[in-house]
């Protein structure tokens, strides 16, 4: 990124932590807590111990981070290195990221960085300019995305609440800043879990590892009797509904379910998976030393703010986490990709100058899609 | 402390203060190392002792889990009281370690019995406080055919568990709690009752010598030895084979899993079957006709004539069998460790 880029954005940056201190605080039991920052084009710092929103906020003003983190875990010693920390226990946080949904409208608002000559196109393939595959990707996400993205929100929060037993309001829903939501668990118990543990129950969630005999098929002598009814609590009763459908589909015992179909039915399963598993990063789940952006800091891959969702179903990422200024900024944009943010449309733009708001210019240049004028 | 009716105290008598019911009787324990009238109960406590190392079956008072016969009670908990002093006297941790672990086993096909029978809520409350004594997890019983036991309870107890069908996705799960049958609900928590015998045994100062015991306690000794191993150790283990060895030094279980790298590490660093065998004469549940075949199959001397491989240091990361060093660095399987370029 260049010099010009990353003044624009440190200004920026510092700007929004300056008006929103009320906003920028420490987690509870801070003292136990490792945090971590990184500045523009350098990289991790992490183990440091913060006591307070004061001591946090002269960091972000004397160091104006690109991106600030907390960690999930809680250790006696923070500030030293993993193995020395002592942990103790770590909160349970999921990933969902619209990136990993496979998505058929990522392409539509995806554009493509050459990294041999810079050359910007939407040929996803190779460059137009030097037929080079070497190419950066960076995608916009649409209404689309962000709407599948709740969905699997919402597909975690039932499980959460009503299979493993989390009282709906210890259950906390970020925007993550970017593509996705980071969704926190709040359980005292739950906290305890290490990563073998945690990686059943994203299993569980995922709806992984499912072998024909719980839904009711064995390898002889299946009868309908055994097979998950629609109205049953937990993942028997979902699947039902997302197998039968209905009552009278049920009664009928559908091709894959009859004796001697056992591996169809495995298969059966598999595929369910891909439907009604909730598609959260298991590798983020089961991490008990990762460290998550901070509530309320800034994204640098996008300029866009980590927020909390009240209402997820009326929850706008583009326009409530956008949250830089509108402070004028003149730029040399080339983004094929039109997005919205606070509900106003931008772009595209062919290697053409714009005054936009800081946000817009911000959105823009951290996806590289624009330099400073 | 649990109060306990005649038969739970018969069938799990590490969960009472077994000793006090001694006194409560009149008895020391030093006159049954005189009285012939008790020679019957040091018999049985010396058969108790017997059944447990050689893995064959302990023939109990008990009668479908009941003390039906007027000296049961008496018979099973003096039996249990002597065993342990007499272990204890032989000062033999593999017949500890064995005596527990066969007790544990007992208690777990008794609990398995108490709690498919358990109907009425007085029997119900009982063998849930048990349980909750034996493993500090609070079971419950929703309706007639399931027991239920938290979610976090149950991933923390069949973590250790790879089995398709003991992931949490196989099993009804509600409300924050997982449905299970009598059977599989004492299968996970084997371990935690395994633990809390051998700690309760292992806490139990040993007594004086006992006048009368000294040739049984000599004569356990002699036997204690016989299931203690000579180690081959050259220095040059990886860490990971090294922790086994301890594991079974210790005269602890070993998983199916370190067993299985155990042996196949030292066959394929040229060791033969007979050399490989008196390792595990240490292990909780050793038969030497068991290890032999087993081993000789691993070896390719038999069966398929297929020659097992040691497995690779991700699968041990997988199986929490890796305990990785500095000197580790760059292998992937504990056959190269050691191994420098020229």
């Amino acid at each position: 990124m260049q010099e010009s880029d990353i003044r624009f954005l440190e200004n920026s940056f510092k700007k929004y932590y300056f008006d929103h201190f009320d906003k920028i605080k420490v987690p509870e039991r801070t003292h136990e807590r490792e945090f971590g920052y990184q500045k523009f084009n350098s990289g991790m710092i992490r183990h440091l111990a913060i006591k307070n929103n004061e001591e946090l906020r002269l960091m972000l003003m004397n160091n104006v981070p690109s991106d600030l983190y907390c960690s999930n875990g809680y250790y006696t010693f923070p500030n030293l290195p993993v193995n020395e920390k002592d942990w103790k226990e770590a909160d349970l946080i999921f990933d969902i990221d619209a990136k990993d949904l496979n998505l058929p409208c990522r392409d539509s608002h995806t554009a493509a960085i050459c990294a041999d000559c810079k050359n910007i196109s939407r040929n996803l393939s190779r460059c137009t300019a030097c037929n080079s595959n070497k190419l950066e990707k960076k995608s916009l996400p649409c209404k689309h995305c962000m709407d599948a993205s709740k969905k699997e929100v919402g597909k975690l929060l039932d499980i959460l609440i009503n299979d493993i037993g989390v009282s709906k309001e210890n259950i906390h829903v970020y925007f993550s800043g970017n593509e996705g939501f980071h969704v926190y668990a709040y359980d005292l118990a739950l906290q305890k879990l290490g990563p073998r543990e945690r990686s059943d129950l994203t299993g569980y969630i995922m709806f992984k590892g499912v072998v024909p005999e719980t839904f009711g098929i064995r390898t002889s002598k299946n009868d309908k009797t055994s097979l998950p009814g629609l109205d049953e609590k937990g993942w028997r009763g979902r699947f039902a509904k997302y197998v039968f459908g209905s009552k009278s589909k049920r009664s009928k015992m559908p091709n894959g379910m009859r004796a001697k179909e056992y591996s169809s039915f495995q298969k059966i399963l598999d595929d369910a998976a891909e439907d009604i598993g909730v598609r959260i990063d298991p590798n983020v789940t089961v991490d008990i030393h990762r460290i998550f952006r901070l509530p309320d800091s800034i994204n640098s891959k996008s300029g866009l703010s980590k927020v909390q969702c009240g209402d997820l179903a009326k929850f706008d990422p583009y326009v409530e986490s956008s949250l830089l200024s509108d402070d004028k900024a003149e730029i040399l944009a080339n983004c094929p990709v039109e997005f919205r943010l606070k509900n106003k449309k931008f772009g595209p733009y062919d290697n053409e100058k714009a005054t936009i708001p800081t946000y817009a210019a911000a959105y823009m240049i951290c996806k590289k899609l624009a330099t400073i004028a | 402390m649990l109060t306990l009716g005649t038969d739970e105290f018969a069938k799990y008598p590490f969960l009472a203060d077994a000793g006090a019911y001694l006194k409560d009787k009149g008895f020391t324990l030093e006159q049954f190392g005189s009285d012939p009238d008790l020679r019957p109960s040091v018999d049985k406590a010396l058969h108790r002792i017997e059944a447990s190392t050689d893995n064959t079956n302990y023939h109990s008072e008990l009668e479908d889990g009941m003390t039906t016969k007027s000296y049961s009670l008496e018979f099973e908990v003096f039996s249990f009281v002597i065993a342990i002093a007499l272990i204890k006297l032989s000062r033999m941790p593999t017949l500890v370690r064995r005596f527990a672990l066969a007790e544990a086993k007992r208690a777990e096909s008794h609990l398995k019995t108490d709690l498919r029978k358990a109907q009425k809520q007085s029997e119900i409350d009982l063998i849930k406080k048990i349980i909750f004594e034996l493993s500090g997890i609070e079971i419950d019983k929703p309706n007639e055919d399931f027991f239920t036991i938290s979610v976090t309870d149950y991933l923390t107890e069949s973590a250790s568990f790879n089995e398709k069908e003991w992931k949490l996705i196989n099993h009804h799960v509600e409300n924050g709690k997982v449905f299970l049958n009598s059977k599989k609900i004492i299968r996970l928590l084997r371990k935690k009752i395994d633990v809390y015998i051998t700690t309760k045994i292992n806490k139990i100062r040993v007594p004086e010598m006992i006048p009368g015991f000294e040739a049984k306690v000599d004569n356990l000794i002699s036997l204690g030895k016989k299931y203690t191993p000579v180690f081959v150790s050259t220095g040059e283990y990886p860490p990971c084979i090294k922790h086994a060895i301890e594991v079974l030094e210790k005269g602890e279980n070993l998983t199916h899993a370190g067993r299985f790298m155990l042996a196949t590490f030292l066959l394929s660093k040229g060791q033969s079957v007979q050399q490989v065998a008196p390792l595990f004469k240490n292990a909780p549940d050793y038969n030497e006709r068991v290890t032999l075949y087993q081993l000789n199959n691993l070896a390719g001397n038999s069966g398929n004539t297929t020659q097992y491989s040691c497995p690779s240091c991700q699968k041990l990361q997988s199986q929490n069998l890796c305990f990785a060093t500095s000197d580790c660095a760059n292998i992937i399987s504990p056959m190269q460790f050691g191994r420098k370029k020229a």
